[in-house]
């Protein structure tokens, strides 16, 4: 099917894209855009996991070697924002942009310039982020979660850049979720109806609703903390009648959805890669969708179990400790759901199902953790120590990053029309599955032995494993600059991909050659 | 909603959803406040109390007096005595003194806080220094008195009660408006 199919004579895209550097500054293609997402995303990875090592460079052996304490504090900040906001989130937007169309049958985004707005915000506000690394006082120091007072009366002074930075990222989000709203429900192909469509369109549009509910949220947060800092008001101050309690059900009641917006759209993608190498459908598609809808709906009554120590009463610890485990049950059904999949299927174990299947087992873990850190009495035990910082690594790197690059090496042939080199894609899955346990399963040991998170020094008793997961860290990140060489590797060359390179593979996307053409589905496709 | 609504309208709607959303985080903070008074959270206590109550002579509750400065106050803050015991329903007095040993005028605002916070909603003050800010001259020392009264509904499990005061140097945001020799108070830290 090859859907270049001229029919709207003097628009300006229809000879492929414009040449040169204000292609990727004007384009309001949706392939372009989702490319210059990822590219985006993964150069904030490289940077991001570049502060890690330095984190994990000083955490090699106890004392104080490398950086000042205060530049430690900023470096743990700026991961976690970074990772956060700049390389999960905008991968899985880079990848809805791409994959979404294709999945439905559209022939772009539905409002593709507020979809090149919503791309070329983000640079933007990562420059003015990290350009406060340069400043007098140094970047935020006060942790991603920016817990007032310390991001409010203890801040530095570039905490304003800080807040419009998180003000510029919100809005980009908004927009884009608008967007993957409008695209899913408006321009689906006919006979796509939302039942057929494939798990990654179904998590992208329920997380699309959870971005919504939730960055509006967080942009409030933040713009308490701009008037508490520069217009006299006490919101978060206790000495004007404000509470810095009060930051953290406003931060958590964001955070908290913000968590299912980076993993289910990795459930998503998982949902499809799986099926494709065990040569079977998805087993139980409808549990899927219901229990992802109720993922988030309860992703909104759970927020403060991330503060069972700030004094809520038992009744409150209750609740949100019941709520917080109620969440195992939806999650039960999908990995249960992936697991038959995979019962009895004729597998394969090619790069993109490595990833999958390291997904399933490695979110499992952190799943469990989770569910130790949510039983609220254990919890006075585990918070703000090395335990959560291995459980919420455990849901992000083997969850969230583990599904991006299971994406990725599954559709890059489609991407590029190139296959990738399946040896060196097979070497960066072991590495990375090898270097992300050794540095995070080691976490769980020293935080259960009660070292603190944020701590640049150390008891001397937490050495050995420290030395573990600094050495797994330095394996994890070199590995991605490999990841880099693959991918270039597979732009550049390759055997050529058929437009289904994967047998068991199913959807509209591998019915379009590879590489993708610039503009596809320009009439509808049937969908049975 | 498969039968399509336009984008436009579509859009419309998802943007007013975004809107919504960002005043209901500032709806958060009354909604926060409300909470904690109705449920005593993190031990906030309420305004003046206006009503009396009959003494309970059967029961005793022991209330400890907590004082603190925050970082970079500079006063000293304490209470006449560490701890008395009274009766539920009883108007009780304590002393809090303040003094001021910078050599400029300051204004500091005391917030309190009850433990443990299930309590806080039993805990009633007819009269309290937190009501208002304390403004002193360089070296002036004060005695603040509190009257409260433990409510007779005091779950009968609660047989010890601290009030903490947290004071804060509020100088740089209300400057002290008498102050002696027409010189501009400087704020501190």
């Amino acid at each position: 099917m090859s859907a270049v199919i001229d029919d709207h004579a003097g628009h300006e895209h229809d000879h492929g894209p414009a040449k040169g550097l204000m292609r990727w500054v004007l384009t309001t293609n949706h392939k372009d855009i989702g490319t210059m997402y990822l590219w985006f995303s993964f150069t904030m990875f490289l940077l991001g996991g570049s502060f890690a090592m330095v984190i994990r460079a000083e955490l090699f052996q106890p004392g104080l070697q490398i950086v000042e304490p205060a530049f430690f504090n900023q470096m743990t900040t700026m991961h976690g924002l970074i990772m956060v906001f700049g390389a999960v989130m905008p991968a899985f937007v880079g990848l809805a942009n791409w994959m979404i169309p294709l999945m439905i049958g559209a022939p772009d985004m539905a409002l593709p310039r507020l979809n090149n707005f919503s791309f070329w915000l983000l640079p933007a506000a990562f420059a003015m982020l990290v350009s406060t690394l340069f400043t007098a006082g140094g970047g935020p120091n006060f942790g991603w979660t920016f817990y007032a007072p310390l991001s409010t009366t203890y801040a530095p002074e570039s905490v304003t850049f800080f807040i419009f930075a998180i003000h510029m990222m919100g809005i980009s989000s908004i927009m884009g979720a608008i967007n993957v709203i409008a695209t899913i429900l408006n321009l689906r192909a006919p006979g796509m109806t939302l039942m057929k469509m494939p798990l990654f369109v179904w998590t992208w549009l329920i997380t699309a609703f959870l971005l919504i509910a939730v960055m509006p949220v967080l942009a409030g947060c933040v713009t308490m903390m701009l008037m508490d800092i520069h217009f006299g008001t006490s919101f978060f101050s206790a000495a004007g009648g404000g509470d810095p309690v009060l930051f953290q059900h406003v931060f958590w009641f964001f955070g908290h959805p913000e968590v299912y917006i980076m993993i289910l759209p990795a459930f998503g993608a998982v949902s499809s890669i799986i099926p494709a190498f065990s040569r079977k459908p998805l087993f139980g598609y409808t549990s899927m969708v219901y229990a992802t809808a109720s993922i988030a709906f309860l992703s909104f009554i759970v927020w403060a179990h991330h503060m069972f120590v700030v004094g809520i009463p038992v009744v409150g610890e209750l609740f949100f400790m019941y709520a917080t485990m109620l969440i195992a049950v939806p999650t039960g059904v999908k990995v249960f759901n992936w697991v038959s999949t995979m019962w009895e299927g004729s597998l394969t174990f090619e790069t993109p199902m490595l990833f999958a299947v390291a997904f399933v087992i490695l979110f499992t873990i952190g799943g469990f953790s989770g569910l130790m850190l949510a039983i609220a009495p254990a919890d006075f035990q585990y918070h703000d120590t090395y335990f959560v910082v291995a459980h919420f690594h455990y849901v992000l790197v083997p969850g969230a990053i583990f599904g991006i690059f299971a994406s990725a090496y599954y559709w890059l042939p489609k991407w590029t029309g190139h296959m990738y080199d399946e040896t060196l894609g097979k070497l960066h899955f072991w590495l990375s599955f090898i270097g992300m346990n050794m540095a995070f399963f080691p976490m769980h040991f020293v935080g259960l032995a009660g070292m603190p998170r944020r701590v640049p020094d150390y008891n001397l008793q937490f050495a050995d494993f420290n030395m573990v997961s600094s050495i797994g860290a330095f394996i994890f990140g070199a590995t991605q600059i490999f990841f880099l060489f693959i991918v270039i590797k597979c732009i550049r060359g390759g055997e050529p991909a058929p437009a289904k390179p994967w047998d068991g593979a199913e959807g509209l996307e591998w019915t379009v050659p590879s590489p993708a053409p610039y503009h596809t589905f320009v009439t509808p496709p049937e969908v049975k | 909603m498969s039968e399509t609504i336009s984008i436009k309208r579509l859009v419309k709607r998802l943007l007013m959803l975004a809107v919504v959303m960002f005043a209901f985080g500032f709806a958060l903070v009354p909604l926060y406040d409300v909470m904690c008074k109705a449920f005593g959270i993190n031990g906030k206590t309420g305004g003046q109390y206006e009503g009396s109550q009959v003494t309970d002579p059967t029961r005793k509750v022991r209330v400890q007096f907590l004082s603190t400065n925050n970082i970079d106050m500079v006063w000293d803050f304490y209470s006449k005595a560490d701890e008395i015991d009274v009766h539920p329903g009883a108007v009780n007095e304590m002393i809090f003194v303040a003094h001021n040993p910078s050599d400029h005028p300051m204004t500091a605002q005391a917030i309190p806080s009850i433990s443990p916070a299930e309590a806080a909603a039993y805990f009633h003050k007819t009269e309290c220094f937190c009501f208002s800010q304390q403004v002193l001259q360089p070296g002036e020392r004060i005695e603040m008195p509190v009257r409260f009264i433990v409510d007779r509904d005091l779950p009968a499990d609660v047989k010890h009660l601290t009030l903490a005061y947290t004071l804060f140097d509020i100088t740089a945001r209300q400057p002290p408006v008498a102050s002696i020799n027409g010189q501009v108070p400087k704020g501190e830290q």
